[in-house]
């Protein structure tokens, strides 16, 4: 049995998943539907932005109308403005850092499960016990001591990701290295680097693209997590987690569109790549399943 | 190693979380030590200090010494209950003394708050496994995804501007009323006022609990409902089910068969979200201004006190290393199919 992908189709199970009326269909639509639209807010901020996110554009704590769709901070900052621009922050220091998570995790996966034995263990035994601590509380002590900037956030959450990419990467190259082909590739010399490059990594490409769909959602709410905390960046940079801080006390003085917007920004644009690998996980276990 | 009995495996896992609390100290530890920035300067900013006060500030922290023998000598003290002492405002105090008063306020926000989790898991998971296939097993399914994203501030700031801004029925922070004297023994406000008997204390920690722990219970349930659901799904097809039907025994007791044996699973993820749950009390604790350790970390960040930061994280290591031996040891103790 050949259950080598060709790379024309690592991006099969999305493609299969769009047009086939596999169940998870609706759950997938909805949530590239979200995603583009934030990566669109992102990628096209300068035009779409009706005002300096960064100046104060008119009185403070206008409440939403049609000339400031989400209002006005209490610096006279364009809401609106500042949840475009502040979606370029928040995805590009969660890219960096799923990037960077991956391109440690994977390799050391792939190696640990392929080379077992001692390497294997040593390793293992580093990230389940960095698996086991609060991702959160790891990053704010990596953040704190490399000080705000998205670059240093984006450091900090990638490696308390490695873990998760290490131990899915390292269980599916165990069961694939079992399998017949891998024998025979075996039999016919080939050597274990190009086992590993040709006949293993492009059979976890299913299972790394769910990985990453759902650490992205949870990168997502780490990053609000530390700039709530003051960790991310340095005002003025537009921030949602940072202006949910520091629209609290007025929040609770009834402007509530101060929190409101920031807080649903990060929810849906999680809730976006959560729907996507919910859609592609439930679709795997069924391959698996048939 | 089947036949060895219960309490050799509990001795097994026991030894096992040396290595762990060990690569989490040394991962810690280099990541404050081999990061740019020198601590006590990042203390006392930019501000020229005489050459002695600094040597004896570095004397403090134990910067004086090879990274090696700093290693040593950290590890030495945690393990006599030392974490060091704070390097700001006030400088000096042994941060054993702030994780005593903070570390029970964070206990007891993480015991409600898992507490609301599995109560709401457990509760919409069985719905949408008694109704599965239909519109409530749906909306089930996708409130489990929604809770999962709920960013906790958010959710949190909204149920304190419903029940304390607009109904003004519960308090927006804090752990009791400042008013209320309680004598603390165990420093969970709850249990203490249970153990005085101190009515007006116990009504006044509890309302203040109430909030942080249901925003929690919230955002961690998600996982709970997903899980409950698939495993009585699963239970409810099994054989012994269908016999109990053929038995007419009434419907809510083998809903009560099936919910205990899709339980087991659910333990295994108690275990895994306890992490998750302590750093979601961090995020809760500053939203709703609670005297926990999230607050402690945030407050020291803000000093730049890594001594501190420091020995907070250390003393959280320490803490989920021994629950995961306690989910390990009462998952063995549950399920007699478990190997040890």
């Amino acid at each position: 049995m050949d259950r080598r992908i060709k790379p024309k189709s690592l991006l099969s199970p999305l493609a299969k998943q769009l047009t086939s009326r596999l169940p998870g269909r609706g759950l997938l639509l909805a949530g590239l539907a979200i995603v583009l639209l934030f990566m669109g807010m992102a990628v096209f901020a300068p035009w779409i932005s009706p005002y300096d996110p960064t100046k104060m554009v008119d009185k403070p704590f206008l409440p939403p109308s049609l000339k400031h769709f989400m209002g006005t901070n209490r610096i006279g900052q364009d809401v609106f403005s500042r949840i475009i621009w502040g979606s370029r922050i928040v995805l590009y220091v969660v890219f960096s850092a799923t990037l960077l998570s991956m391109a440690i995790g994977i390799p050391l996966g792939l190696l640990s499960g392929y080379r077992g034995g001692k390497i294997d263990r040593v390793l293992s035994m580093f990230m389940d016990s960095m698996y086991s601590f609060p991702a959160l509380i790891l990053a704010i002590a990596i953040a704190a001591v490399l000080g705000p900037s998205p670059m240093n956030t984006a450091i900090a959450i990638a490696f308390v990701y490695i873990p998760t990419y290490f131990r899915m990467i390292r269980g599916q190259t165990l069961s694939i290295k079992s399998q017949l082909f891998i024998d025979a590739a075996h039999a016919l010399g080939i050597p274990d680097k190009r086992i590993m490059l040709i006949h293993i990594l492009p059979n976890l490409a299913h299972t790394i693209l769910v990985v990453f769909s759902l650490s992205v959602a949870d990168a997502i709410l780490t990053e609000a997590g530390l700039s709530f905390l003051g960790l991310s960046v340095t005002p003025p940079t537009p921030d949602w987690g940072y202006d949910l801080r520091v629209g609290q006390p007025f929040f609770l003085n009834g402007q509530w569109w101060l929190v409101f917007f920031p807080g649903l920004s990060v929810m849906l644009l999680a809730m976006g790549f959560a729907l996507i690998g919910e859609a592609l996980s439930e679709r795997l276990s069924l391959a698996q399943s048939i | 190693m089947a036949k060895k009995g219960l309490g050799y495996y509990i001795v097994v896992r026991a030894l096992m979380i040396i290595p762990t609390i060990l690569i989490l100290y040394t991962i810690v530890f280099v990541l404050l030590r081999i990061l740019p920035g020198n601590p006590i300067l990042a203390v006392v900013g930019t501000r020229n200090i005489p050459p002695e006060q600094l040597r004896h500030l570095e004397h403090l922290a134990g910067l004086d010494k090879p990274l090696i023998a700093q290693y040593f000598d950290y590890l030495w003290n945690v393990l006599h209950g030392n974490f060091g002492v704070t390097l700001a405002s006030p400088m000096g105090v042994p941060v054993m003394d702030y994780i005593a008063t903070r570390f029970p306020a964070t206990l007891e926000l993480a015991i409600w708050g898992f507490t609301f989790s599995v109560i709401i898991g457990l509760v919409t998971g069985m719905i949408a496994a008694l109704k599965r296939g239909g519109k409530i097993d749906t909306t089930m399914r996708i409130y489990s995804i929604v809770a999962y994203t709920l960013f906790i501030p958010w959710l949190g700031m909204i149920l304190q501007y419903v029940f304390g801004v607009v109904l003004g029925v519960l308090p927006t922070g804090g752990r009791i009323d400042p008013r209320i004297n309680l004598q603390t023994i165990t420093g969970l406000y709850v249990l203490d006022s249970i153990l005085t008997g101190n009515l007006p204390a116990l009504i006044s920690s509890i309302k203040h609990l109430i909030l942080p722990s249901l925003t929690l219970g919230i955002v961690l349930s998600g996982a709970y409902t997903r899980l409950v659901r698939n495993n009585m799904v699963d239970v409810l097809s099994m054989d012994f089910i269908r016999s109990y039907k053929a038995r007419g025994i009434p419907g809510y007791k083998i809903t009560w068969y099936a919910l205990k044996n899709a339980f087991i699973p659910v333990i295994t993820l108690m275990g895994l979200q306890f992490a998750i749950l302590l750093g979601g009390a961090i995020l809760t604790e500053t939203t709703f201004s609670w005297p926990g350790m999230g607050t402690f970390i945030v407050d020291r960040i803000e000093y730049r006190d890594y001594n501190s930061i420091q020995g907070a994280i250390i003393f959280f290591a320490f803490f989920v290393a021994v629950i995961s031996l306690v989910v390990d040891v009462i998952y063995a103790l549950l399920d007699p199919r478990i190997k040890y």
